[in-house]
């Protein structure tokens, strides 16, 4: 145990000092906040060098087997490379879906040629994923979507169209959940999961612009759209249980990942150094009463997280509710997020009003774009209230 | 630049789980429902044989040193025993005593030995602080005179019915002083009972003019011993409370889980499921900083970090259970607001907890120097 301390020590020291060295300088241009706001092509060939950049350097899914690009390392290792990508404001490690969800259930679930065919090429960047599961009328409610996929020789023939695809317009992969069986019983058991081609006929995706005035999301059309039989992924009429498996990775509640820096972090540090400078009433806004009141709730709520984050390792204090911690990570982490940078963007005087593009905004109107941003995590991957209804169900025990 | 503090230490030692796994085995055993209710109403507010088997378990001196007859576990070591008694909603006068038992310790150490051998074999301590109904002012109002007698009154004095004896915080000639009064040295007329909100609980105001102190503590160490007590009771008082709001969620889940209208299960209503969610998040938050605290805390003079942690404790198992006790009663319906619900005895213990030893508000600013103004240089 020592020697691991002392050789994660080491570590940090190595990696620190190789990112002090090849972090790139700012480029010049608005980089994206998270992988959901990747908008165009000057933004996509940055992020892909730099991902590249950290993946030979042996940074990047250092816990994955290294037979598919890993390092075959402790957890650990990966945890100690994220901490410092943050702490050296590096760029956003872009291919989010295939790093944190394709892979770790390609690697829980995939068959050895599955492995062998993707994994590596996720880490390197050099192919991108994204994800087809939330349909116009069918995000939350997962179980109902109705894009057609039908079985036709060695391929499948999809119809319909999947929504909110982020990267999808730069994707040569997706993990698309398509209705095989129209007929079953239970509408869980009609569904097939694929590791489907993009670049084929009848796939396009149109990108769709967002509160931040950003693009990163699209509408990706399928139109008698051939895909390989051999995309399925499991059984046909098992896909349920795969998606399943998916959002655990995507939400957080099964570890895996091969890097946690998808965003920008933003820490209440930041939001206390930034509302430092600002006044209100001729006085220093830290001065005010309610604003100190504000802020020690908000600094309450980043520690609570933070210890929650650590007691899920001490099994003997979850007894009670043992997957409760890991199942409202997500619900009171975004939701947290959300407030913090809503208030911190609100807190500017008249300057509160500005936007990114003003030379007069606070930070070049950085909590601004923040706080819409952050409606991508408090509404994709499964909406706050379908969260609070799944901890009711799951934790809980509260009738559906 | 402003970088936030932040200790997140959290572990339970061996000896902790094996606390809390019996004392939650104790009360479930011991003090089932009917037992707590069968003493809302009595003069003492607990029932004797229920004591004496937590003293027989050595409750009493857990925290204290074994030079003094204690079990030497550290006061770390109070925190699962208080959580699990607040699930029970157990009244008994272990708060009273434990507070008490810090105070003279960090005050006097060995000096007092027999004072807190007396606490460690079972004898009831009190620490009468309030001199009216402000936790944050120093509380010093009771003098001791030329005589060597105490001259005024204290509020709120928990357990003052049943205490052997009373660790009365007060001055002499201005400095702060602790003065060690027996029970007998009252007078006849001296203890006038509260009527709490909470009836697991009891109190009483205590007027200790004319009462001569068996001991006096003094010198400095006296003032860092009440700070540091008075974070230590609000950490305690925290767990209990964390404790309590467990079991009200409890409550409220197995009531939605049974409960029918308009031929659903009411927990099936969203209105109900929401609200009940964010109790048991903030029931999680309060565990998770009551255990924080209770991995830093220390026998020695509290660090910044453990300020923090039994501040930020006392908040959170606050504003849950007021929030839990609140809701209970409302998702329980007509039968919430009766006397026969159990959600009246969690609405009422959320109005008593959340003013002992500070509320929120007395935390909250408290903390707002500590992290906002310390730091601001660092």
């Amino acid at each position: 145990m020592a020697d691991n301390k002392a050789a994660l020590k080491t570590f940090r020291e190595e990696v620190s000092a190789w990112m002090a060295e090849n972090v790139p300088a700012d480029p010049g241009f608005l980089l994206p906040l998270t992988f959901l706001e990747v908008g165009t092509e000057q933004q996509l060939d940055f992020l892909r060098e730099w991902q590249y950049k950290l993946w030979s350097a042996g940074y990047l899914g250092m816990h994955w087997p290294t037979e598919y690009g890993g390092q075959g390392a402790d957890p650990a290792y990966q945890y100690v490379v994220d901490k410092e990508l943050s702490r050296h404001n590096a760029p956003i490690i872009f291919n989010t879906i295939g790093l944190n969800w394709v892979g770790p259930l390609l690697l829980d679930m995939g068959t050895d040629e599955e492995k062998a065919k993707y994994i590596k090429h996720i880490l390197s960047g050099e192919e991108i994923w994204c994800q087809g599961f939330s349909e116009p009328d069918h995000g939350s409610d997962l179980g109902a979507v109705q894009t057609r996929a039908v079985k036709d020789g060695d391929a499948y023939v999809v119809n319909g169209s999947k929504i909110w695809t982020t990267l999808g317009n730069y994707a040569d992969h997706m993990i698309l959940l398509a209705r095989t069986d129209p007929t079953a019983e239970r509408k869980y058991d009609g569904l097939s999961f694929f590791l489907s081609p993009m670049k084929v006929a009848g796939i396009e995706a149109h990108p769709i612009r967002k509160v931040t005035g950003e693009y990163g999301f699209n509408q990706t059309f399928f139109t008698d759209a051939r895909i390989p039989a051999s995309c399925l992924m499991g059984e046909e009429g098992g896909g349920w249980r795969v998606a399943m498996k998916t959002l655990e990775y995507e939400r957080g509640v099964t570890a895996g990942q091969a890097s946690g820096h998808w965003g920008v972090t933003i820490q209440i540090d930041d939001m206390i150094n930034d509302l430092r400078g600002l006044e209100q009433d001729g006085e220093a806004l830290l001065s005010d009463p309610i604003v100190r009141d504000d802020l020690v709730g908000f600094m309450m709520e980043a520690k609570a997280l933070s210890l929650s984050a650590r007691r899920m390792a001490v099994p003997a204090l979850n007894t009670d509710y043992p997957m409760g911690l890991a199942l409202s990570v997500k619900y009171r982490g975004t939701e947290y997020e959300r407030r913090m940078k809503q208030y911190t963007a609100s807190k500017q005087g008249a300057r509160s009003a500005l936007y990114v593009g003003d030379e007069d905004a606070v930070r070049g109107g950085f909590w601004q774009r923040a706080y819409f941003s952050n409606f991508g995590a408090t509404i994709g991957g499964g909406t706050t209230q379908v969260q609070a209804n799944i901890i009711a169900e799951h934790v809980l025990g509260l009738p559906k | 630049m402003f970088s936030y503090p932040q200790n997140l230490a959290i572990s339970l030692t061996e000896e902790q789980g094996m606390l809390l796994d019996v004392a939650r085995g104790f009360v479930r055993d011991q003090a089932p429902i009917e037992v707590v209710r069968a003493q809302l109403e009595t003069e003492t507010g607990y029932e004797s044989g229920i004591w004496q088997s937590m003293v027989e378990m050595g409750w009493t001196g857990l925290s204290l040193p074994d030079a003094v007859g204690g079990a030497g576990m550290g006061v770390g070591s109070a925190v699962p025993v208080f959580e699990a008694l607040g699930g029970g909603l157990l009244g008994t006068p272990l708060l009273s005593t434990t507070v008490a038992g810090q105070l003279i310790w960090r005050a006097a150490g060995e000096q007092a030995a027999e004072w807190l051998g007396r606490l460690c074999e079972g004898q009831i301590g009190t620490v009468a602080f309030l001199d009216n109904s402000d936790w944050g002012v120093p509380n010093t109002g009771v003098a001791l005179d030329a005589s060597g007698a105490l001259k005024g009154r204290k509020h709120f004095v928990a357990d003052a019915g049943v205490a052997d004896f009373f660790v009365v915080v007060a001055n002499d000639n201005g400095s702060p002083v602790l003065a060690l009064v027996e029970r007998s040295a009252l007078a006849a007329d001296a203890v006038s009972v509260n009527v709490l909100i909470d009836l697991t609980k009891r109190a009483a105001n205590v007027d200790f003019t004319g009462a001569t102190p068996a001991h006096v503590v003094r010198g400095e160490a006296v003032t860092s011993a009440l700070r540091d007590t008075l974070l230590l009771a609000a950490l305690l008082t925290a767990a209990e409370t964390t404790g309590a709001a467990g079991r009200c969620l409890s409550s409220i889940i197995e009531y939605l889980n049974t409960r029918k209208q308009f031929g659903k299960l009411i927990g099936s209503y969203q209105a109900l499921k929401h609200p009940t969610v964010d109790i048991y998040v903030g029931m999680e938050n309060a565990r998770s900083f009551v255990y924080h605290g209770a991995t830093i805390v220390a026998d020695e003079t509290l660090s910044t970090d453990a300020e923090v942690a039994c501040r930020m404790a006392k908040v959170a198992a606050d504003s849950v259970m007021v929030y839990a006790g609140d809701r209970a009663v409302q998702f329980h319906g007509g039968f919430g607001f009766t006397w026969e619900c159990d959600s009246t005895l969690f609405i009422r213990r959320a109005q008593w907890a959340q003013q002992m030893f500070g509320d929120a508000i007395h935390h909250r600013k408290r903390l707002a120097a500590l992290l906002l103004d310390a730091a601001a240089g660092a």
